[in-house]
């Protein structure tokens, strides 16, 4: 902000940006989160092309070349059975990022709506969501995605099933909480009186108003279904072998630490980028969103 | 503030008996292959398992398996384990002391560096010890808790050689373990900590402290910090949820004999009267810090029971 000048003299203003472009800005200021991005991108699209990356087949063993160090050849080592590490942490990412994107993005589906209406009439509705919403979180976390995982099975579908079961109260209950206190704002009485349908009136009212928090709730909770994810692998419970995956691929690891390594770090270490990068543009994201922080 | 106390408890109630039905309908309904035959084992004959389903009581219809199920609940029974060939409550007892002690000592842990990891940084605003700490901070907030403890394993047992590994026999079999679970929870409390100081003293009434001289310890202490402990308590019980998650893959590496490792064990054998144990007593567990976090919660923010 520039210094008013003294009265009498003609004042510049600065240039109105709307929140969006503003927060954009905001962002892109934001060396971190950009930084954070650049390598999100980069490895989401590795994952993608993950078979022209790599010369070797993630499922090809190659048992002579068995557990051999990170070498020209192999960039991160060789497991047990001579598969290249690289490759399946490159195809692993595939699985793993799909499992983290599509249940968040199902359970912000199922659960923005369910909030934005359970706010939206209150009364029974809301008093009914909210209690389920709280058997869901009676829960912890881990415990009911590995229960429902024992009980409806380890496909990926079911995978990604559970774990957005998990985060759909997260946003329930924010929706929920803004269209309460939305819903006696004039646009919408003035809407309401015009005879809009309620669809229309959380759409286009109540909606944008939650879009900041949902933003940076999203991002933040995709590094934690990935981590539940590859979780469930390591524990045996997610994908099975021989799909390369990175929970799967630490667990396999485990055995092996003090004479292969490599088997361990390269997974973890990317699993850990990943999380990391998504925290970072999550919190850039919070950041920038957020109108009360002084710019 | 009785009132609020009671209305909590109260609905905690039918919480409890709704989590306890799930189950037991989850368990009856949606598990794949029959618990009398698995019980049975591979070389039974037909009789046998007829047998075993009538002794639990498996060709009864449903409601009355439940109302069973509820009696033996309340009186303590919680059937028998197939591995282990005991009472469930038994087997689950002896693990709980283990996670019991990991949580525990990881949530002291975690929040008592984790203030004053917050509280420093806060303090030491924008200066090299903030930017430092922060980047630690966001780095072990990340860190998987599987891989964290693979590689402690890895430096400090492997490579350095002066913590064990696996099991529980000893106090030192505990601190890589907790060291795990506490790294997470002390990034999240720092983080909290940090900007809810941040807040507060900007806030007015500290401001009004600093001008009626009072040292600067003891505008932190007396002041700032009450203020800032709500948020932190509200965390601190919401991330017991995640502690309990992260104890049970804890426990899988460090190989320690808590409940964490028995739910595991229970749903890879299909030890159907464990898993139903386990995570029965896990969710009443839950609640009931939940509740207490709640209540605590009431004495420590004065507004809620002005509500």
């Amino acid at each position: 902000m520039k210094e008013p000048k003294p009265t009498g003299q003609v004042v510049e203003l600065e240039q109105h940006r709307g929140l969006y472009t503003q927060s954009i800005h905001e962002f892109r200021q934001n060396r971190g989160a950009v930084i954070s991005l650049i390598v999100l991108v980069v490895i989401i699209f590795s994952s993608i092309f993950a078979s022209y990356l790599t010369p070797y087949d993630p499922l090809q063993r190659d048992t002579p070349a068995r557990l051999m160090g990170p070498s020209i050849q192999h960039l991160m080592g060789t497991d047990t059975l001579g598969r290249d590490i690289m490759s399946r942490v490159l195809h692993g990412g595939k699985i793993s990022l799909q499992i983290g994107f599509l249940s968040i993005f199902t359970s912000a589906l199922v659960g923005i709506p369910l909030g934005l209406l359970s706010g939206y009439f209150g009364g029974i509705v809301d008093n009914i969501t909210m209690r389920v919403m709280d058997v869901i979180l009676a829960f912890p976390g881990l415990v009911l995605i590995i229960w429902l995982v024992a009980i409806l099975g380890s496909s990926m579908i079911m995978l990604i099933l559970a774990i957005a079961f998990f985060f759909i109260p997260t946003y329930a209950r924010l929706t929920r909480g803004i269209s309460l206190s939305l819903r006696e704002i004039e646009y919408v009485l003035a809407a309401q009186s015009v005879g809009a349908s309620t669809a229309r009136i959380l759409i286009l009212h109540i909606l944008p108003n939650a879009l900041a928090p949902i933003i940076v709730i999203t991002t933040l909770s995709i590094s934690g279904a990935i981590i539940t994810g590859a979780s469930l692998s390591f524990l045996g419970l997610g994908v099975s072998p021989p799909t390369p995956e990175w929970g799967s691929m630490l667990s396999d690891g485990r055995g092996y630490l003090r004479n292969a390594w490599w088997m361990a770090f390269f997974p973890g270490i990317t699993i850990t980028l990943v999380v990391l990068a998504a925290n970072i543009i999550g919190d850039g994201l919070r950041d920038a969103l957020d109108p009360k922080v002084r710019k | 503030m009785n009132q609020y106390i009671m209305r909590r408890v109260v609905l905690a109630i039918p919480l409890i008996l709704v989590v306890i039905t799930i189950v037991f309908l989850m368990l009856r309904l949606g598990l794949p292959g029959d618990p009398a035959q698995i019980m049975a084992g591979d070389r039974a004959t037909p009789e046998l398992i007829a047998q075993i389903r009538e002794n639990l009581g498996l060709d009864r219809p449903l409601f009355e398996q439940y109302l069973i199920f509820l009696r033996n609940a309340a009186q303590g029974d919680l059937g028998r384990s197939v591995k282990f060939r005991e009472p469930v409550v038994d087997v689950i007892m002896n693990a709980f002391p283990f996670t019991i002690t990991l949580t525990l000592a990881s949530v002291i842990a975690g929040t008592f560096f984790g203030i004053l990891v917050g509280v420093l940084t806060a303090l030491k605003r924008a200066t090299w010890v903030d930017n430092f700490a922060t980047v630690f901070v966001v780095f072990f907030y990340s860190i998987p808790t599987f891989w964290l403890g693979l590689m402690l394993i890895l430096i400090f047992s492997v490579g350095l050689r002066i913590l064990p590994v696996q099991g529980a026999s000893t106090p030192q079999h505990f601190i890589l373990p907790t060291i795990n679970l506490a790294v997470g929870q002390i990034a999240l409390i720092a983080r909290l900590t940090r900007s809810g100081m941040i807040e507060v003293l900007n806030a007015d009434y500290i401001r009004t402290a600093r001008a009626k001289g009072l040292s600067e310890r003891a505008v932190i202490t007396r002041h700032t910090l009450k203020n800032v402990l709500i948020p932190i308590v509200t965390v601190v019980g919401l991330s017991f949820g995640g502690l309990l998650g992260g104890a049970i893959i804890t426990e899988s590496i460090f190989g320690l004999p808590g409940v964490g490792l028995l739910v595991i064990d229970a749903i890879n054998n299909r030890d159907y009267p464990m898993i139903q144990g386990t995570v029965l007593l896990v969710a009443i567990t839950f609640i009931f810090v939940n509740l207490i976090v709640d209540i605590l919660y009431a004495f420590i923010d004065p507004r809620i029971h002005y509500n």
